[in-house]
């Protein structure tokens, strides 16, 4: 789940990791208040919306005074911002952060993300902030910072500091460089976040160390103990298939194609989008109905693999272990009636009670292709798509 | 031959009483597994199928001698049950659940440590020794024994393989799911490690998916120390970036875990790539000569 910049800064700052002053606005007239509140000269616009690259896209915008803020923020808000990371469409923009304008004197990297290989939070730091960390650690590894946390300890002091004149930071600036280090930790660590990136960490000219932008990413199977970072949730960000497909605990992701799935296991359902896309078909999503998917549950992931416009042809594809397949085959009879499916239908079942399954199916009356392989499943529904 | 559990394996089922564990204890059970206890705090003195339940696994496996304990307690106590397994020194510890939060792994792996307990998961669907012994929620109908040893970050992806081997007459020594998280327990490595010391393994299927690099690691083991032909699989190749396909584990960050960087370390490593995962069989069936 992801997170807008003011909600991580909010975020930061509960956890003693300095942010610049600002204020969000939804309107331009919020925007000037929000100017005159914060000294009334130079501050910054920036638009709030779920992606990077939005200075390149001209999401972010240095102004003089409360009058240009209001301008700007009049550019920005009800439009979509298109950056590098969003699509050609572009996120739409309804917010924006003022920020009070700062002298930069240096531009840092600081993060924290699992390492999975060492099953360890990982602190990453690099005094090239303010660009492309991915770009950074291609070309120059060795401006690549790293300090492995251990669980019991959390991020020592001393790891700080080994980080902090591995970066040259000034010794009258290490202090506060250590605390903004320990508090990301603490705010990565108690919010159980995936991803907890600041860049740029900025030094400014009177010798504050703080955070320039935030972002926060968050571990969904943790949301159960995170309800205030859950409130944070901003749908109008997300897709609203996937949405709907999340209030009924059902994994679903939307792709490009015009071929919809439904299969029980992460594997299976991404070796199903494979194999349409190798018979020469282009996969409408991903969706796992998981283990114990009863009748409804199946009969909702239908209706929302339904409501996607572009899908001409759907294939299920169900190994039943825990998941029978008589219970599935009812649940796609009863739904394909009551949806009054038109689109070509494919459905390859194995595992428990695959017989009782495929009697269902053949006695429905619908027009179903039933098969035996999912290689055979696939050139199916590709072929009658094409058709 | 096995290289996890046997005939004479031992097990306990955490999370006994929850309508999960009851099927598949009750699943197990008829496969023939010895399931000699159970562990839901509060419920001990009662029993399921006849299976004795304790409140404790201390107790259970003082009571019972209890080697390999299964857990199908929900999310937020799964990762407490897997410590109070390790605690109770419990040799091999699976654990199915999904959707344990990622610290609370990063905390047991830490914990694991030194200590004797090996654990299997989270987020996995066990391990079967087709014939013996059956610990999870496989369909134990589609395996037959045999001398194709199977390890899988996937669960019913997995069932397909198995499905596809056993139709080729091509049956399995042993098969494990590592599972579908990022923090866990055996790697690719350590399994394939077992299989490749294992007599009874001729030749292995390894399953993986987008996300992290044991695939990659795995390749570079199995370049140097596998005696064995690999048969491989990658899912994911139409996965777009940056989305978590169901797995917690199965995404691509920063550009890093995607399916063709690992499809080209394992090809490097001399595995046989299936290129379709409705031919995992029949590249076996090549691999072999057959």
């Amino acid at each position: 789940m992801n997170i807008h910049e003011f909600q991580a800064k909010e975020i930061l700052k509960r956890f003693g990791v300095a942010v610049p002053r600002g204020v969000v606005a939804s309107t331009p007239e919020e925007a000037k208040a929000a100017a005159v509140e914060l000294g009334g000269g130079v501050c910054v616009v920036k638009a709030q919306i779920h992606a990077g690259g939005r200075g390149k896209g001209g999401g972010v915008k240095l102004v003089k005074n409360a009058e240009e803020a209001a301008e700007k923020a009049r550019d920005m808000l009800g439009k979509n911002l298109v950056t590098h990371q969003t699509g050609p469409e572009g996120r739409q923009v309804r917010r924006v952060l003022v920020e009070q304008g700062l002298t930069i004197q240096r531009e840092l990297y600081l993060a924290m993300v699992l390492d999975r290989a060492q099953s360890r939070v990982t602190v990453i730091c690099s005094s090239e902030g303010g660009v492309e960390i991915e770009e950074v650690a291609a070309k120059h590894p060795e401006k690549i910072l790293k300090e492995s946390i251990d669980p019991v300890i959390g991020l020592a002091p001393f790891q700080c500091r080994r980080l902090a004149f591995a970066l040259s930071i000034p010794a009258e600036l290490a202090a506060k460089t250590v605390s903004v280090m320990q508090g990301l930790y603490r705010a990565f660590d108690e919010c159980d976040a995936s991803l907890a990136e600041i860049n740029p960490l900025i030094i400014t000219k009177e010798g504050q160390v703080m955070a320039l932008d935030a972002k926060m990413n968050f571990d969904s199977n943790a949301f159960f103990r995170q309800k205030d970072i859950v409130a944070l949730r901003d749908l109008t960000e997300e897709d609203p298939r996937e949405v709907e497909a999340s209030k009924y605990d059902l994994s679903y992701i939307s792709l490009d194609g015009n071929i919809a799935c439904m299969v029980n296991g992460a594997g299976l359902a991404m070796a199903t989008m494979d194999i349409i896309k190798l018979c020469g078909g282009e996969p409408a999503n991903f969706l796992d109905v998981g283990g114990g998917a009863n009748k409804e549950k199946v009969a909702q992931a239908f209706k929302i693999l339904l409501a996607d416009q572009r899908v001409c042809g759907v294939l299920i594809n169900i190994f039943g272990g825990i998941m029978r397949c008589d219970v599935l085959a009812q649940g796609v009879v009863d739904a394909a009636r009551e949806l009054n499916v038109s689109v070509p239908l494919v459905v390859r079942m194995q595992g428990t009670n695959v017989e009782i399954g495929r009697k269902i199916l053949a006695d429905s009356g619908l027009t179903i292709i039933s098969t035996e392989t999912m290689a055979e499943a696939a050139e199916k529904i590709v072929k009658a798509v094409k058709t | 031959m096995s290289i996890l559990v046997n005939k004479k394996t031992h097990v306990l089922t955490q999370g006994i009483t929850g309508a999960t564990g009851q099927f598949h204890t009750k699943a197990c059970k008829e496969y023939g597994t010895e399931m000699v206890a159970g562990v839901t705090p509060g419920k001990g003195g009662t029993s399921f199928e006849d299976i004795p339940i304790f409140d404790t696994v201390e107790r259970a496996v003082k009571e019972t001698g209890a080697n390999a304990t299964v857990i199908y307690v929900p999310p937020p106590f799964a990762a407490d049950a897997i410590l109070e397994a390790a605690d109770a020194g419990i040799p091999l510890i699976i654990c199915i659940t999904e959707g344990v939060p990622v610290r609370d792994m990063v905390k047991v792996k830490r914990y694991l440590a030194g200590r004797s307990s090996q654990l299997l998961g989270p987020n996995c669907p066990g391990t079967i020794t087709p014939g013996e012994c059956k610990i999870g929620i496989m369909p134990g109908h589609i395996h037959k024994p045999g001398t194709i040893g199977v390890v899988s970050r996937s669960g019913t992806l997995t069932y397909e393989a198995v499905d596809q081997l056993t139709r080729l007459n091509m049956g399995q020594s042993t098969c494990v799911g590592i599972g579908g998280d990022p923090v866990h327990g055996f790697e690719f490595v350590d399994v394939l490690a077992l299989f490749n010391n294992d007599p009874g393994t001729e030749a292995v299927v390894m399953i993986g998916e987008i996300g992290g690099s044991a695939e990659e690691e795995a390749a570079a083991w199995i370049k140097i120390n596998m005696k064995k032909p690999v048969v491989g699989f990658i899912a994911g190749q139409t996965a777009p970036p940056g989305k978590r396909m169901g797995h917690a584990g199965a995404i691509i960050s920063g550009g890093k875990g995607t399916a063709s960087e690992k499809i080209a370390a394992m090809k490097a490593a001399g595995i046989h790539m299936a290129s379709s995962p409705a031919t995992i069989g029949r590249t076996m069936q090549e691999a072999l000569g057959k």
